[in-house]
């Protein structure tokens, strides 16, 4: 499928594999970072979400395991492993080999995803003809091909169409299309249903859905939207200022979690709230990169913060079953 | 249980009673000609109390931003009729409708762009005060008045004099909503308040925005595509579908019972938190998306994406199904030609 020399990977390997990764990121006064040890991995098949707030680090991390990191921001430490590979250490060349058939993205907005000047097909076929070296002829049947499974109404008529003739919700399905074309092992999905409306929402899902179950792909769903998380993710990362501060199954995490943060986001969420009492709300907001507290990062918005938090930042520590929480004190969560 | 009937009237609530603080009637609004005349509302009725919130929910392109620019009198509707305690605002003039003005506020979704960045939050607050000049007549009071709206939303008063990149954006949100509040008004149009903010600030903002409802008596309506959101903030439920209120009554009425099958889907699909409660492999998919406002479809405008859709719902307009309240509440309508039956298969 691919001309990639590594070895044939076992169904037991993650397909993606983070290690330790750090982001540091310029900015006009100084460099802070972004990201901060993060670590995880995905099994094809399975579904993992990183789940955090604007500026938690979830979209650089997505950014830097496919290559696509802005000049600003580098990467100063840590593995990402596909096919056993740390591709953190290969050349930009070698790199662009790997994008589309072992990793690929879709991006939140598809509007500046897609270029506004090439027809759609053409674009969709591109990775045909850059990878396998089809002709422009056979790379436009595939490109049709895909756009009749995405769920393009004539496909055919509509391949010839710019993006700006297509709505949201086919953009994405367009976007979709060009990222699983050469079956990659990894999808990375940012925030793609953001933009949508609520039922057009559904359909990308759904559309998702069924594609990483035909193509038995690993999917990493960024987002913020713990509903989306809690319907279509197996495990869950939740990351905090850059750092993790829970992993877990998705079942697990949202039916006891472990982090003080984790609980705060979940219990804000007014879906069983009653109306007219007050929502349990996490008080202030997250730190800015350039002041996260050198101590526990949650610290202060924390409920259980105590003198050791402001003093010595907990490590992610297994809390059983597979499961993972930085905080000290987040026995104390059960008891509740 | 409440009964069915059915009529021919319009959407919308239909309680009759004490004078409200809205009314909105038969409200159409639509843009360019010709061919390309896009209808953006047609035939809207709102109504709301005082000190009470109604919820506005659709997809884009249903007609929620037109329809908040018409209640705070910056579009003129083509037809229908739109009272504040039986007055017409598009009939005033002047130092009327000045002070007319003062009476419906807004917060918009960015509080990242509505926030002038070369003004303090003070300076923000106050400003409607420049140009509703008796509100607050002299310099000590609207500084006080200034401390005393920054508490309200909670924040500091030192704040007063921070300028908005230094606040986070839920506190700008605050800022915004103080602004709003400056002029004492008698209803708030939110639009989207909470939706650019962060999950665990979007609570503090929601309780901000219940309290200040309980403490001052503020009405708001508050068009959100959060369907979360509005089944916790609001009172009623409007539900619009190109250009058109589909159905709308009692949160409970709505969010359990729905009769239009738009709501239905609008409800399936959304993702929900409790796994227990996501019957996703019952969710209702709607086909394709909402069709172009140039160019409505016949009959039910609904039908082009409605599981139920028969013949019928392409040439006749659908009509009014009314479930009586059993309490005081609005009715609960809907325009369909088959609506649901009260207890939905996938509840």
């Amino acid at each position: 499928m691919t001309t990639t020399s590594a070895p044939a990977p076992s169904a037991a390997d993650p397909a993606l594999d983070v290690e330790g990764l750090c982001v540091d990121l310029s900015t006009a006064s100084g460099t802070v970072r972004a990201v901060d040890g993060v670590s995880f991995s995905v099994r094809r098949g399975r579904t993992l979400a990183l789940l955090g707030e604007s500026g938690c680090g979830k979209s650089m991390t997505a950014l830097s395991v496919v290559g696509l990191l802005d000049p600003a921001a580098s990467v100063t430490g840590g593995a990402v492993r596909v096919r056993g590979e740390d591709i953190l250490r290969l050349s930009p060349a070698e790199r662009r080999r790997l994008a589309g058939p072992v990793l690929s993205i879709v991006f939140q907005d598809a509007l500046t995803a897609l270029n506004p000047v090439q027809p759609v097909g053409r674009q969709i076929g591109e990775p045909f003809r850059i990878h396998r070296g089809l002709s422009r002829r056979e790379a436009r049947e595939k490109a049709i091909e895909l756009m009749t499974r995405v769920g393009i109404p004539e496909p055919r008529q509509r391949a010839k169409s710019y993006p700006h003739q297509f709505s949201g919700g086919m953009r994405q399905r367009l976007l979709i299309a060009m990222a699983v074309a050469l079956d990659p092992d990894v999808l990375i999905a940012d925030e793609p249903t953001t933009a949508l409306d609520v039922t057009v929402q559904a359909q990308i899902m759904r559309l998702l859905r069924d594609l990483q179950d035909e193509r038995d792909m690993a999917v990493v769903l960024i987002t913020h939207d713990l509903a989306v998380v809690a319907q279509r993710a197996d495990d869950v990362v939740v990351m905090y200022a850059g750092t993790v501060v829970e992993q877990g199954t998705v079942r697990e995490v949202f039916a006891a979690p472990r982090h003080p943060y984790t609980r705060g986001l979940l219990d804000s969420v007014p879906e069983d709230a009653e109306r007219g009492q007050p929502l349990p709300a996490v008080p202030g907001s997250p730190p800015e990169l350039s002041a996260v507290p050198s101590g526990c990062v949650f610290q202060d918005r924390c409920p259980l913060v105590r003198e050791r938090c402001v003093r010595e930042r907990p490590s992610l520590r297994a809390t059983g079953d597979g499961r993972s929480a930085a905080c000290h004190f987040s026995e104390e969560l059960d008891r509740d | 249980m409440t009964e069915s009937r059915t009529t021919t009237e319009t959407a919308g609530p239909r309680t009759g009673g004490h004078p409200p603080l809205l009314e909105v009637r038969g409200v159409t609004k639509s843009f360019g000609s010709g061919r390309r005349r896009l209808t953006a509302l047609d035939g809207v009725d709102v109504r709301l109390g005082r000190g009470e919130t109604l919820g506005l929910v659709g997809e884009s392109g249903c007609g929620k931003s037109t329809l908040a620019r018409v209640l705070l009198g910056l579009e003129r509707p083509d037809a229908g009729t739109v009272r504040y305690d039986g007055v017409d605002p598009f009939a005033l003039r002047g130092k009327e409708l000045l002070n007319w003005r003062r009476r419906v506020q807004m917060v918009f979704q960015d509080p990242f762009a509505s926030l002038n960045a070369r003004m303090s939050a003070a300076d923000l607050i106050g400003e409607p005060w420049r140009t509703h000049r008796d509100v607050v007549p002299d310099a000590r009071a609207r500084e006080k008045r200034i401390r005393e709206l920054l508490s309200l939303v909670g924040l500091r008063e030192s704040d007063a004099h921070r300028y908005p990149n230094e606040f986070s954006g839920g506190q700008r949100q605050r800022i915004g909503i103080a602004r709003a509040l400056a002029l004492d008004p008698d209803l708030i149009v939110c639009d989207e308040p909470v939706s650019a903010l962060d999950l665990s600030v979007q609570a503090q903002v929601l309780n901000v925005l219940s309290e200040l409802q309980s403490r001052l008596g503020v009405a708001y309506v508050f068009i959100s595509h959060d369907l979360s959101v509005v089944r916790y903030i609001s009172d009623r439920v409007t539900v619009m579908y190109l250009g058109k209120v589909i159905e709308h009554g009692e949160t409970e009425d709505v969010f359990d019972r729905p009769q239009h099958p738009y709501t239905a889907a609008l409800m399936s699909a959304a993702p929900v938190l409790d796994a227990s409660r996501a019957a996703h492999d019952q969710e209702i998919q709607l086909k394709g998306e909402i069709p172009s406002p140039f160019d409505i479809p016949s009959g039910c405008r609904f039908r082009t994406r409605c599981r139920h859709a028969e013949d019928k719902c392409a040439t006749e307009a659908p009509p009014l199904v009314v479930r009586e309240s059993e309490g005081d509440g609005d009715d609960h309508t809907a325009l369909c030609h088959f609506p649901l039956e009260a207890r939905p298969a996938w509840a």
